[in-house]
Protein backbone atom coordinates (compact mmCIF):
# COMPACT_ATOMS: atom_id res chain seq x y z
CA UNK A 1 0.00 0.00 0.00
CA UNK A 2 3.07 2.18 0.20
CA UNK A 3 3.79 1.47 -3.15
CA UNK A 4 0.70 2.30 -4.54
CA UNK A 5 0.71 5.69 -2.48
CA UNK A 6 -2.14 5.13 -0.25
CA UNK A 7 -0.48 4.73 3.11
CA UNK A 8 2.75 7.71 3.92
CA UNK A 9 4.84 8.38 7.00
CA UNK A 10 5.94 5.34 8.97
CA UNK A 11 4.35 2.33 10.85
CA UNK A 12 5.57 -0.35 13.66
CA UNK A 13 3.92 -3.65 12.60
CA UNK A 14 2.98 -5.93 16.19
CA UNK A 15 3.46 -9.03 14.35
CA UNK A 16 5.42 -11.85 16.15
CA UNK A 17 4.13 -9.59 19.60
CA UNK A 18 0.25 -10.17 18.98
CA UNK A 19 0.10 -12.33 22.21
CA UNK A 20 1.48 -9.48 24.53
CA UNK A 21 -1.29 -7.32 23.65
CA UNK A 22 -3.93 -9.95 23.27
CA UNK A 23 -2.56 -11.82 26.93
CA UNK A 24 -1.89 -8.44 28.85
CA UNK A 25 -5.36 -6.46 27.90
CA UNK A 26 -8.35 -9.07 27.87
CA UNK A 27 -8.00 -9.71 31.96
CA UNK A 28 -8.58 -5.57 32.05
CA UNK A 29 -11.37 -4.37 33.15
CA UNK A 30 -13.50 -1.67 30.80
CA UNK A 31 -12.68 1.33 33.25
CA UNK A 32 -8.91 0.65 33.38
CA UNK A 33 -6.61 2.61 31.58
CA UNK A 34 -3.80 1.84 28.33
CA UNK A 35 -1.05 3.78 27.44
CA UNK A 36 0.63 2.20 24.50
CA UNK A 37 3.67 3.26 22.73
CA UNK A 38 4.81 3.48 18.58
CA UNK A 39 4.14 -0.04 18.36
CA UNK A 40 0.47 0.23 19.62
CA UNK A 41 -1.58 -1.36 16.85
CA UNK A 42 -2.07 -4.72 19.19
CA UNK A 43 -2.90 -3.00 22.21
CA UNK A 44 -5.32 -0.77 20.10
CA UNK A 45 -6.96 -3.76 18.81
CA UNK A 46 -6.82 -6.48 21.39
CA UNK A 47 -8.76 -3.52 23.79
CA UNK A 48 -11.30 -2.57 20.85
CA UNK A 49 -11.59 -4.73 18.07
CA UNK A 50 -11.98 -1.90 16.13
CA UNK A 51 -9.73 -2.62 12.64
CA UNK A 52 -11.60 -0.23 10.81
CA UNK A 53 -11.19 2.97 12.73
CA UNK A 54 -7.47 1.86 12.69
CA UNK A 55 -6.71 0.97 9.52
CA UNK A 56 -8.40 4.15 8.56
CA UNK A 57 -6.41 6.19 11.07
CA UNK A 58 -3.45 4.95 9.41
CA UNK A 59 -4.24 5.73 6.39
CA UNK A 60 -5.19 9.20 7.11
CA UNK A 61 -8.77 9.41 6.49
CA UNK A 62 -10.83 11.56 7.92
CA UNK A 63 -13.11 8.29 9.44
CA UNK A 64 -9.80 6.96 11.48
CA UNK A 65 -10.18 7.31 15.05
CA UNK A 66 -8.03 10.27 15.24
CA UNK A 67 -9.52 12.32 12.14
CA UNK A 68 -6.22 10.89 10.41
CA UNK A 69 -4.33 13.31 12.28
CA UNK A 70 -2.67 11.19 14.91
CA UNK A 71 -1.82 8.04 12.26
CA UNK A 72 -0.47 5.18 13.09
CA UNK A 73 1.31 5.81 16.22
CA UNK A 74 -0.34 8.67 18.35
CA UNK A 75 -3.80 6.52 19.07
CA UNK A 76 -6.51 7.70 21.11
CA UNK A 77 -9.81 6.07 21.87
CA UNK A 78 -11.83 6.35 25.67
CA UNK A 79 -9.16 4.78 27.47
CA UNK A 80 -6.34 4.06 25.19
CA UNK A 81 -3.66 6.96 24.74
CA UNK A 82 -0.43 6.42 22.71
CA UNK A 83 2.64 8.54 21.63
CA UNK A 84 5.18 7.99 19.31
CA UNK A 85 8.00 9.55 21.94
CA UNK A 86 9.68 6.62 24.42
CA UNK A 87 8.57 6.96 27.76
CA UNK A 88 6.96 9.85 27.30
CA UNK A 89 3.51 8.13 28.36
CA UNK A 90 4.69 6.46 31.38
CA UNK A 91 4.15 9.48 33.50
CA UNK A 92 1.02 10.33 32.49
CA UNK A 93 -0.03 6.47 32.92
CA UNK A 94 0.34 7.19 36.75
CA UNK A 95 -1.86 10.43 36.63
CA UNK A 96 -4.28 8.97 34.58
CA UNK A 97 -5.21 6.26 37.21
CA UNK A 98 -4.41 8.74 40.39
CA UNK A 99 -7.36 11.28 39.00
CA UNK A 100 -8.97 7.91 38.08
CA UNK A 101 -8.97 6.68 41.81
CA UNK A 102 -10.60 9.63 43.37
CA UNK A 103 -13.98 8.14 41.26
CA UNK A 104 -13.39 4.50 41.28
CA UNK A 105 -11.40 2.67 44.46
CA UNK A 106 -11.20 -0.55 41.59
CA UNK A 107 -9.31 1.29 37.90
CA UNK A 108 -6.07 0.44 37.07
CA UNK A 109 -3.47 1.47 34.47
CA UNK A 110 -1.34 -0.06 32.14
CA UNK A 111 1.96 1.41 30.53
CA UNK A 112 3.43 -0.55 27.25
CA UNK A 113 7.06 -0.15 26.65
CA UNK A 114 10.12 -1.59 25.02
CA UNK A 115 12.82 -2.71 26.18
CA UNK A 116 15.02 -0.37 24.62
CA UNK A 117 12.90 2.68 26.48
CA UNK A 118 14.59 0.99 29.33
CA UNK A 119 16.98 3.67 28.46
CA UNK A 120 15.00 6.57 29.33
CA UNK A 121 15.25 8.29 32.34
CA UNK A 122 11.65 9.27 33.00
CA UNK A 123 10.99 5.57 33.39
CA UNK A 124 12.76 5.48 36.13
CA UNK A 125 11.45 8.69 37.79
CA UNK A 126 7.61 7.29 36.99
CA UNK A 127 8.76 3.73 38.76
CA UNK A 128 10.02 5.32 41.82
CA UNK A 129 6.79 7.43 42.64
CA UNK A 130 4.85 4.22 40.95
CA UNK A 131 6.06 2.91 44.15
CA UNK A 132 6.14 5.85 46.98
CA UNK A 133 2.72 6.60 46.08
CA UNK A 134 1.43 3.42 45.80
CA UNK A 135 0.10 3.81 42.05
CA UNK A 136 -2.12 0.91 41.11
CA UNK A 137 0.11 0.74 37.41
CA UNK A 138 0.92 -2.38 35.21
CA UNK A 139 4.29 -1.60 33.55
CA UNK A 140 4.79 -4.08 30.87
CA UNK A 141 7.78 -4.16 29.50
CA UNK A 142 7.73 -6.22 25.61
CA UNK A 143 11.01 -7.24 25.62
CA UNK A 144 11.61 -8.53 21.90
CA UNK A 145 15.53 -7.78 22.26
CA UNK A 146 15.73 -4.55 19.95
CA UNK A 147 15.65 -1.50 19.61
CA UNK A 148 15.23 -0.43 15.95
CA UNK A 149 18.53 -1.28 14.63
CA UNK A 150 20.60 -1.98 17.97
CA UNK A 151 20.34 -4.91 19.79
CA UNK A 152 19.87 -5.26 23.65
CA UNK A 153 23.24 -6.18 24.16
CA UNK A 154 24.12 -2.56 23.28
CA UNK A 155 21.50 -0.74 24.64
CA UNK A 156 21.27 -2.36 28.15
CA UNK A 157 22.84 -3.26 31.34
CA UNK A 158 21.88 -5.34 34.10
CA UNK A 159 18.75 -7.47 34.36
CA UNK A 160 15.52 -6.18 33.01
CA UNK A 161 13.57 -7.78 36.78
CA UNK A 162 16.11 -5.84 38.87
CA UNK A 163 14.86 -2.66 37.97
CA UNK A 164 11.31 -2.40 39.05
CA UNK A 165 12.59 -4.60 42.03
CA UNK A 166 15.27 -2.02 43.35
CA UNK A 167 12.10 -0.35 43.62
CA UNK A 168 9.81 -2.65 45.94
CA UNK A 169 7.68 -3.34 42.52
CA UNK A 170 6.92 -6.66 42.29
CA UNK A 171 8.29 -7.71 38.84
CA UNK A 172 8.08 -11.14 37.01
CA UNK A 173 8.79 -13.07 33.82
CA UNK A 174 6.82 -15.04 30.86
CA UNK A 175 7.11 -15.88 27.43
CA UNK A 176 6.14 -15.42 23.94
CA UNK A 177 2.86 -17.91 24.95
CA UNK A 178 -0.72 -16.51 25.07
CA UNK A 179 -1.35 -18.50 27.87
CA UNK A 180 1.72 -17.78 29.59
CA UNK A 181 1.17 -13.90 28.77
CA UNK A 182 -2.79 -14.03 30.06
CA UNK A 183 -1.89 -16.06 33.15
CA UNK A 184 0.73 -13.57 34.17
CA UNK A 185 -1.20 -10.64 33.54
CA UNK A 186 -4.71 -12.00 35.26
CA UNK A 187 -3.26 -12.72 38.29
CA UNK A 188 -0.93 -9.29 38.15
CA UNK A 189 -3.20 -7.31 37.31
CA UNK A 190 -5.28 -8.29 40.39
CA UNK A 191 -2.86 -7.86 42.53
CA UNK A 192 -2.21 -4.28 41.14
CA UNK A 193 -5.97 -3.90 41.43
CA UNK A 194 -6.38 -5.42 45.33
CA UNK A 195 -3.04 -4.11 46.52
CA UNK A 196 -3.46 -0.49 44.93
CA UNK A 197 0.55 -1.21 44.40
CA UNK A 198 2.58 -0.80 41.19
CA UNK A 199 3.55 -4.42 39.10
CA UNK A 200 6.03 -4.97 36.49
CA UNK A 201 5.15 -7.49 34.21
CA UNK A 202 8.12 -8.37 31.37
CA UNK A 203 7.28 -10.55 28.38
CA UNK A 204 9.71 -12.07 26.80
CA UNK A 205 9.02 -11.61 22.80
CA UNK A 206 10.39 -11.00 19.35
CA UNK A 207 9.20 -9.15 16.30
CA UNK A 208 8.85 -10.95 13.39
CA UNK A 209 8.61 -8.09 11.15
CA UNK A 210 10.78 -5.16 10.38
CA UNK A 211 11.46 -2.60 12.76
CA UNK A 212 9.31 0.02 10.66
CA UNK A 213 8.48 0.12 6.71
CA UNK A 214 11.22 -2.09 5.85
CA UNK A 215 14.61 -1.59 8.16
CA UNK A 216 15.35 -4.70 8.77
CA UNK A 217 19.41 -6.01 9.57
CA UNK A 218 18.60 -8.29 11.92
CA UNK A 219 20.41 -12.51 11.64
CA UNK A 220 18.21 -14.52 9.41
CA UNK A 221 18.82 -17.65 11.16
CA UNK A 222 18.15 -15.79 14.61
CA UNK A 223 14.95 -14.59 12.51
CA UNK A 224 13.93 -17.94 11.31
CA UNK A 225 14.03 -19.35 14.73
CA UNK A 226 11.87 -16.89 16.03
CA UNK A 227 9.63 -17.70 13.69
CA UNK A 228 8.75 -21.21 14.60
CA UNK A 229 8.33 -19.46 17.96
CA UNK A 230 5.29 -17.51 16.49
CA UNK A 231 2.63 -17.31 19.08
CA UNK A 232 0.38 -17.89 16.51
CA UNK A 233 1.28 -21.04 15.60
CA UNK A 234 1.12 -21.91 19.15
CA UNK A 235 -2.26 -20.40 19.44
CA UNK A 236 -3.36 -22.47 15.79
CA UNK A 237 -2.05 -25.60 17.68
CA UNK A 238 -4.24 -25.32 20.29
CA UNK A 239 -6.88 -24.70 18.48
CA UNK A 240 -6.58 -28.12 16.48
CA UNK A 241 -8.96 -28.57 13.31
CA UNK A 242 -10.94 -25.44 14.67
CA UNK A 243 -7.75 -23.31 13.49
CA UNK A 244 -8.79 -23.18 9.63
CA UNK A 245 -12.72 -21.97 10.04
CA UNK A 246 -11.75 -19.36 12.21
CA UNK A 247 -8.87 -17.95 9.96
CA UNK A 248 -11.12 -17.89 7.13
CA UNK A 249 -13.97 -16.18 9.68
CA UNK A 250 -11.38 -13.69 10.88
CA UNK A 251 -9.95 -12.90 7.56
CA UNK A 252 -13.83 -12.28 6.03
CA UNK A 253 -13.96 -10.34 9.31
CA UNK A 254 -11.01 -8.17 8.50
CA UNK A 255 -12.43 -7.57 4.54
CA UNK A 256 -15.58 -6.79 6.00
CA UNK A 257 -14.18 -4.60 8.02
CA UNK A 258 -11.80 -2.41 4.86
CA UNK A 259 -14.12 -3.06 2.44
CA UNK A 260 -14.15 0.28 0.40
CA UNK A 261 -12.74 1.78 3.68
CA UNK A 262 -11.39 4.85 1.50
CA UNK A 263 -13.53 5.33 -1.27
CA UNK A 264 -11.87 2.54 -3.56
CA UNK A 265 -11.64 -1.06 -4.30
CA UNK A 266 -11.85 -3.22 -1.16
CA UNK A 267 -9.03 -5.56 -0.33
CA UNK A 268 -10.15 -9.46 -1.03
CA UNK A 269 -8.04 -11.91 -1.44
CA UNK A 270 -5.18 -9.92 0.29
CA UNK A 271 -3.07 -11.23 2.87
CA UNK A 272 -5.11 -9.51 5.68
CA UNK A 273 -4.21 -12.02 8.66
CA UNK B 1 29.91 10.82 17.25
CA UNK B 2 27.03 9.68 19.63
CA UNK B 3 23.34 9.21 18.69
CA UNK B 4 20.96 5.99 18.33
CA UNK B 5 20.93 3.62 15.68
CA UNK B 6 23.73 5.06 13.95
CA UNK B 7 25.78 2.21 13.85
CA UNK B 8 26.81 -0.18 10.39
CA UNK B 9 24.81 -1.79 8.53
CA UNK B 10 22.08 0.42 9.58
CA UNK B 11 23.44 3.65 9.71
CA UNK B 12 21.05 5.67 11.21
CA UNK B 13 17.54 6.53 10.86
CA UNK B 14 18.19 8.42 7.91
CA UNK B 15 21.60 7.10 6.64
CA UNK B 16 23.55 10.02 7.28
CA UNK B 17 26.68 8.20 9.53
CA UNK B 18 26.60 5.31 7.09
CA UNK B 19 29.97 3.99 6.58
CA UNK B 20 31.36 5.74 9.63
CA UNK B 21 31.22 2.78 12.61
CA UNK B 22 33.29 0.76 9.89
CA UNK B 23 36.01 3.15 9.58
CA UNK B 24 35.93 4.50 12.99
CA UNK B 25 34.85 1.33 15.07
CA UNK B 26 35.95 3.26 18.34
CA UNK B 27 34.81 6.88 17.56
CA UNK B 28 31.13 6.04 16.99
CA UNK B 29 28.94 5.08 19.66
CA UNK B 30 25.25 3.72 19.11
CA UNK B 31 23.68 4.87 22.69
CA UNK B 32 20.76 3.83 24.19
CA UNK B 33 17.42 5.55 23.96
CA UNK B 34 18.37 7.94 26.02
CA UNK B 35 18.79 11.48 24.85
CA UNK B 36 19.33 13.50 27.78
CA UNK B 37 22.08 11.25 28.78
CA UNK B 38 24.23 11.27 25.97
CA UNK B 39 23.46 14.92 25.32
CA UNK B 40 25.26 15.29 28.47
CA UNK B 41 27.95 12.77 28.17
CA UNK B 42 28.94 14.64 25.19
CA UNK B 43 28.98 17.61 27.06
CA UNK B 44 31.46 16.17 29.67
CA UNK B 45 33.85 15.21 26.19
CA UNK B 46 33.55 18.57 24.92
CA UNK B 47 34.42 20.12 28.14
CA UNK B 48 37.79 17.58 28.42
CA UNK B 49 38.76 18.52 24.89
CA UNK B 50 36.95 16.39 22.35
CA UNK B 51 34.74 17.33 19.54
CA UNK B 52 31.61 15.09 20.17
CA UNK B 53 28.76 15.10 17.43
CA UNK B 54 25.38 14.30 18.77
CA UNK B 55 23.04 13.07 16.35
CA UNK B 56 19.09 13.29 17.52
CA UNK B 57 17.61 10.93 15.55
CA UNK B 58 14.35 13.00 14.64
CA UNK B 59 15.06 16.55 16.00
CA UNK B 60 11.63 16.37 17.95
CA UNK B 61 13.31 14.24 20.47
CA UNK B 62 15.60 17.19 21.44
CA UNK B 63 13.26 18.25 23.91
CA UNK B 64 14.44 15.59 25.76
CA UNK B 65 17.64 16.75 25.62
CA UNK B 66 16.77 20.65 26.48
CA UNK B 67 18.03 20.70 30.06
CA UNK B 68 21.49 19.47 28.87
CA UNK B 69 21.26 22.05 26.18
CA UNK B 70 19.89 25.24 27.68
CA UNK B 71 21.00 24.96 31.59
CA UNK B 72 24.47 23.22 31.14
CA UNK B 73 25.82 22.73 27.73
CA UNK B 74 25.27 25.94 26.60
CA UNK B 75 25.66 27.43 30.19
CA UNK B 76 29.19 26.19 31.10
CA UNK B 77 31.60 28.77 29.05
CA UNK B 78 30.04 31.87 30.65
CA UNK B 79 29.13 30.51 34.26
CA UNK B 80 33.08 29.49 34.45
CA UNK B 81 33.83 33.25 33.10
CA UNK B 82 35.46 31.68 30.41
CA UNK B 83 37.37 29.48 31.92
CA UNK B 84 36.01 26.29 30.07
CA UNK B 85 34.62 25.67 26.37
CA UNK B 86 31.68 23.51 25.59
CA UNK B 87 31.69 23.05 21.37
CA UNK B 88 29.11 19.75 21.01
CA UNK B 89 27.80 19.63 17.87
CA UNK B 90 24.12 18.71 18.02
CA UNK B 91 22.53 17.38 14.80
CA UNK B 92 19.19 17.14 14.30
CA UNK B 93 16.61 16.43 11.33
CA UNK B 94 13.90 18.92 11.43
CA UNK B 95 10.53 19.20 9.29
CA UNK B 96 7.41 17.23 7.53
CA UNK B 97 6.14 16.25 4.71
CA UNK B 98 6.78 12.68 4.91
CA UNK B 99 4.08 11.63 6.81
CA UNK B 100 5.15 11.34 10.10
CA UNK B 101 2.97 13.37 12.04
CA UNK B 102 2.85 15.80 15.18
CA UNK B 103 5.71 14.50 17.05
CA UNK B 104 8.17 13.57 14.29
CA UNK B 105 7.70 16.14 11.92
CA UNK B 106 8.67 19.78 13.85
CA UNK B 107 10.62 22.38 13.08
CA UNK B 108 11.85 23.35 16.69
CA UNK B 109 14.46 25.48 15.87
CA UNK B 110 13.16 28.46 17.07
CA UNK B 111 12.75 27.12 20.79
CA UNK B 112 16.83 27.52 20.91
CA UNK B 113 17.75 30.90 19.01
CA UNK B 114 16.72 32.62 22.27
CA UNK B 115 19.72 30.35 23.78
CA UNK B 116 22.61 32.60 25.00
CA UNK B 117 25.33 30.85 23.71
CA UNK B 118 24.55 28.45 21.52
CA UNK B 119 25.55 28.93 17.60
CA UNK B 120 21.86 27.61 15.49
CA UNK B 121 23.15 26.75 12.13
CA UNK B 122 20.46 25.58 9.25
CA UNK B 123 22.59 23.39 6.21
CA UNK B 124 20.60 23.96 2.99
CA UNK B 125 21.66 22.08 -0.19
CA UNK B 126 23.58 25.44 -1.37
CA UNK B 127 26.24 24.92 1.26
CA UNK B 128 29.49 23.43 0.78
CA UNK B 129 28.92 20.70 3.42
CA UNK B 130 32.70 20.21 3.95
CA UNK B 131 33.24 23.64 4.70
CA UNK B 132 30.31 23.80 7.35
CA UNK B 133 30.19 20.92 9.04
CA UNK B 134 33.93 21.01 10.23
CA UNK B 135 34.25 24.87 10.66
CA UNK B 136 31.64 23.90 13.62
CA UNK B 137 32.85 20.30 14.37
CA UNK B 138 36.76 21.24 13.82
CA UNK B 139 37.04 25.17 14.41
CA UNK B 140 33.86 26.66 16.50
CA UNK B 141 35.11 27.15 20.62
CA UNK B 142 30.73 27.25 21.59
CA UNK B 143 28.37 24.96 21.08
CA UNK B 144 26.31 24.20 17.71
CA UNK B 145 22.85 22.89 16.81
CA UNK B 146 22.53 21.95 13.40
CA UNK B 147 19.28 21.45 11.54
CA UNK B 148 18.85 19.68 8.50
CA UNK B 149 15.84 19.71 7.25
CA UNK B 150 14.54 15.67 6.49
CA UNK B 151 13.28 16.10 2.84
CA UNK B 152 16.71 17.06 1.87
CA UNK B 153 18.29 14.05 2.52
CA UNK B 154 16.17 12.02 -0.63
CA UNK B 155 17.49 15.73 -2.56
CA UNK B 156 19.93 16.21 -5.04
CA UNK B 157 22.69 18.12 -3.59
CA UNK B 158 23.62 21.37 -5.18
CA UNK B 159 26.16 23.04 -3.13
CA UNK B 160 28.10 26.22 -4.11
CA UNK B 161 27.01 27.03 -7.34
CA UNK B 162 26.83 30.71 -9.18
CA UNK B 163 23.48 29.89 -11.19
CA UNK B 164 20.83 27.71 -10.06
CA UNK B 165 17.89 27.92 -12.24
CA UNK B 166 17.18 31.49 -13.06
CA UNK B 167 18.91 33.00 -10.49
CA UNK B 168 22.18 33.79 -9.61
CA UNK B 169 23.79 32.75 -6.50
CA UNK B 170 26.09 34.33 -3.81
CA UNK B 171 27.45 33.56 -1.05
CA UNK B 172 27.16 36.24 1.57
CA UNK B 173 29.24 36.94 4.94
CA UNK B 174 30.78 34.49 6.70
CA UNK B 175 32.34 31.68 8.79
CA UNK B 176 29.41 30.47 6.85
CA UNK B 177 27.87 32.41 4.13
CA UNK B 178 24.14 32.83 3.79
CA UNK B 179 23.12 32.06 0.08
CA UNK B 180 21.72 35.34 -1.96
CA UNK B 181 19.59 33.90 -4.92
CA UNK B 182 18.69 36.91 -7.45
CA UNK B 183 16.66 36.09 -10.78
CA UNK B 184 19.36 36.44 -13.64
CA UNK B 185 17.27 38.85 -15.81
CA UNK B 186 17.51 41.61 -13.69
CA UNK B 187 19.82 41.00 -11.09
CA UNK B 188 18.34 42.80 -8.67
CA UNK B 189 14.34 42.18 -6.75
CA UNK B 190 11.87 43.85 -5.83
CA UNK B 191 10.26 41.39 -3.84
CA UNK B 192 13.00 39.89 -0.86
CA UNK B 193 12.15 35.89 0.53
CA UNK B 194 14.24 35.35 3.59
CA UNK B 195 14.34 31.23 4.76
CA UNK B 196 16.42 28.43 5.71
CA UNK B 197 17.32 24.95 5.09
CA UNK B 198 14.64 23.50 3.65
CA UNK B 199 12.45 26.61 3.56
CA UNK B 200 15.00 28.20 1.17
CA UNK B 201 13.11 25.16 -1.55
CA UNK B 202 9.57 26.62 -1.09
CA UNK B 203 11.09 30.28 -1.47
CA UNK B 204 12.93 29.05 -4.87
CA UNK B 205 9.76 27.48 -6.16
CA UNK B 206 7.57 30.85 -5.00
CA UNK B 207 10.42 33.06 -6.37
CA UNK B 208 10.63 31.50 -9.67
CA UNK B 209 6.96 31.27 -10.36
CA UNK B 210 6.54 34.89 -9.59
CA UNK B 211 9.01 35.74 -12.05
CA UNK B 212 7.67 33.96 -14.64
CA UNK B 213 3.72 34.19 -13.84
CA UNK B 214 3.64 37.48 -12.28
CA UNK B 215 6.77 39.72 -13.14
CA UNK B 216 7.80 39.92 -9.78
CA UNK B 217 11.41 39.94 -9.49
CA UNK B 218 11.92 38.39 -6.32
CA UNK B 219 15.24 37.42 -4.55
CA UNK B 220 15.63 34.63 -1.78
CA UNK B 221 18.07 34.88 0.87
CA UNK B 222 19.03 31.26 2.48
CA UNK B 223 20.22 31.87 6.05
CA UNK B 224 23.67 30.05 7.14
CA UNK B 225 23.39 31.00 10.44
CA UNK B 226 19.43 31.64 12.57
CA UNK B 227 21.69 32.31 15.86
CA UNK B 228 23.94 34.73 15.88
CA UNK B 229 21.85 36.57 12.82
CA UNK B 230 23.77 37.72 10.16
CA UNK B 231 22.46 40.88 10.21
CA UNK B 232 24.71 42.98 7.76
CA UNK B 233 23.74 40.22 5.13
CA UNK B 234 19.91 40.43 6.07
CA UNK B 235 20.35 44.48 5.64
CA UNK B 236 22.46 44.30 2.22
CA UNK B 237 19.60 41.70 1.02
CA UNK B 238 16.79 43.64 1.39
CA UNK B 239 18.02 47.27 0.61
CA UNK B 240 15.92 48.02 -2.06
CA UNK B 241 13.31 45.97 -2.20
CA UNK B 242 9.13 46.92 -1.43
CA UNK B 243 8.67 43.33 0.05
CA UNK B 244 10.24 41.38 2.73
CA UNK B 245 8.81 38.02 3.51
CA UNK B 246 10.19 35.38 6.17
CA UNK B 247 9.49 32.01 4.88
CA UNK B 248 9.57 29.22 7.56
CA UNK B 249 8.49 25.39 8.35
CA UNK B 250 7.96 26.22 12.30
CA UNK B 251 4.68 27.51 14.08
CA UNK B 252 4.31 31.12 13.50
CA UNK B 253 4.38 33.15 17.08
CA UNK B 254 7.32 33.16 18.65
CA UNK B 255 9.31 31.97 15.33
CA UNK B 256 12.28 32.34 13.33
CA UNK B 257 10.18 35.03 11.48
CA UNK B 258 9.31 37.03 14.45
CA UNK B 259 12.79 37.56 15.49
CA UNK B 260 14.14 38.36 11.61
CA UNK B 261 11.43 41.14 11.77
CA UNK B 262 12.58 42.39 14.92
CA UNK B 263 16.18 42.47 14.09
CA UNK B 264 15.51 44.28 10.99
CA UNK B 265 13.40 46.74 12.42
CA UNK B 266 16.33 47.99 15.03
CA UNK B 267 18.99 47.42 12.11
CA UNK B 268 17.30 49.33 9.85
CA UNK B 269 13.82 50.21 9.73
CA UNK B 270 14.43 53.33 7.40
CA UNK B 271 15.03 50.72 4.73
CA UNK B 272 11.54 48.77 4.86
CA UNK B 273 8.82 49.97 2.31
CA UNK B 274 5.92 47.80 4.46
CA UNK B 275 5.71 45.72 7.29
CA UNK B 276 7.75 42.10 7.17
CA UNK B 277 5.48 39.27 6.45
CA UNK B 278 5.52 35.84 7.89
CA UNK B 279 4.85 32.72 5.62
CA UNK B 280 4.97 29.74 8.77
CA UNK B 281 2.78 26.43 9.15
CA UNK B 282 -0.67 26.73 10.57
CA UNK B 283 -1.56 26.87 14.59
CA UNK B 284 -1.86 23.51 15.48
CA UNK B 285 0.24 20.42 14.81
CA UNK B 286 1.03 18.46 12.08
CA UNK B 287 -1.07 15.58 10.78
CA UNK B 288 -0.13 12.41 10.03
CA UNK B 289 -2.84 12.47 6.78
CA UNK B 290 -0.56 13.24 3.35
CA UNK B 291 -3.51 15.80 2.24
CA UNK B 292 -4.15 17.49 5.75
CA UNK B 293 -0.50 17.85 6.31
CA UNK B 294 0.52 19.45 2.67
CA UNK B 295 -2.93 22.17 4.03
CA UNK B 296 -0.75 22.10 7.48
CA UNK B 297 2.81 23.30 6.10
CA UNK B 298 4.16 25.64 4.09
CA UNK B 299 4.22 25.56 0.25
CA UNK B 300 5.24 28.21 -2.68
CA UNK B 301 1.36 28.79 -3.58
CA UNK B 302 1.31 30.20 0.34
CA UNK B 303 4.36 32.18 -0.43
CA UNK B 304 2.91 33.54 -3.85
CA UNK B 305 -0.04 34.46 -2.60
CA UNK B 306 1.35 36.29 0.48
CA UNK B 307 3.30 38.56 -2.15
CA UNK B 308 0.27 39.02 -4.34
CA UNK B 309 -1.75 40.31 -1.67
CA UNK B 310 0.67 43.03 -0.68
CA UNK B 311 -0.23 46.53 -1.80
CA UNK B 312 2.18 48.04 -4.04
CA UNK B 313 3.25 44.82 -5.87
CA UNK B 314 2.04 43.63 -9.09
C1 LIG C 1 12.42 9.76 22.75
C2 LIG C 1 12.53 8.93 21.53
N1 LIG C 1 13.75 8.62 21.06
C3 LIG C 1 13.88 7.88 19.93
C4 LIG C 1 12.78 7.43 19.26
C5 LIG C 1 12.92 6.67 17.95
N2 LIG C 1 12.51 5.29 18.12
C6 LIG C 1 11.25 4.88 17.80
S1 LIG C 1 10.99 3.29 18.18
C7 LIG C 1 12.55 3.11 18.78
C8 LIG C 1 12.98 1.82 19.35
C9 LIG C 1 12.15 1.46 20.51
O1 LIG C 1 12.59 0.26 21.04
P1 LIG C 1 11.75 -0.50 22.12
O2 LIG C 1 11.35 0.40 23.23
O3 LIG C 1 12.52 -1.71 22.49
O4 LIG C 1 10.42 -0.92 21.37
P2 LIG C 1 10.27 -1.83 20.07
O5 LIG C 1 10.42 -0.93 18.89
O6 LIG C 1 11.31 -2.89 20.13
O7 LIG C 1 8.90 -2.35 20.16
C10 LIG C 1 13.27 4.30 18.66
C11 LIG C 1 14.67 4.48 19.05
C12 LIG C 1 11.52 7.80 19.78
N3 LIG C 1 10.37 7.43 19.17
N4 LIG C 1 11.41 8.52 20.92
Amino acid sequence: MYAEGRLTGTIHTCIGQEACAVGVVTPLLDDDIIVSNHRCHGHYLARYMDIKGLVAEIMGLDSGICGGIGGSQHLYRENFYSNGIQGGMVPAALGMVLAESKKRKDSISVAFIGDGTLGQGIVYESMNIASLWSVPILFVIENNLYAQSTPISLNLAGSIADRPKSFGIEARSCGNDLEDIYATAASMTEYVRNERKPACMIINTYRLAAHSKGDDTRDFDELKHWKGNDPMLAVRTSLGPLADDLEIECRHFVDREIEGIDGSQGNHGRNSG
Amino acid sequence: MLGEDILDPYGGAFKVTKGMSSRWPERVLTTPISEAAFTGIAAGMALRGARPVIEIMFGDFITLAFDQIANHITKFSMMYNGGVECPVVIRAPMGGGRGYGPTHSQSLEKHFIGIPGLNVAPISRFHDLDSFYSHFILKESRPTLIIENKKMYGQEYIGTVTEHRIFNVDLKGGPIPSVLLTPVSTGKADVCLISYSGGGDIAIDAAEELLMEHEIHTSVLILGSLSPLPLTVLEEAITDVSQVVVVEEGSRVSGIGAEIAAALMEQCFHKLRAPIQRITSGDGIIPCAADKEARFLPGPKSVIDQVLRMPGVS
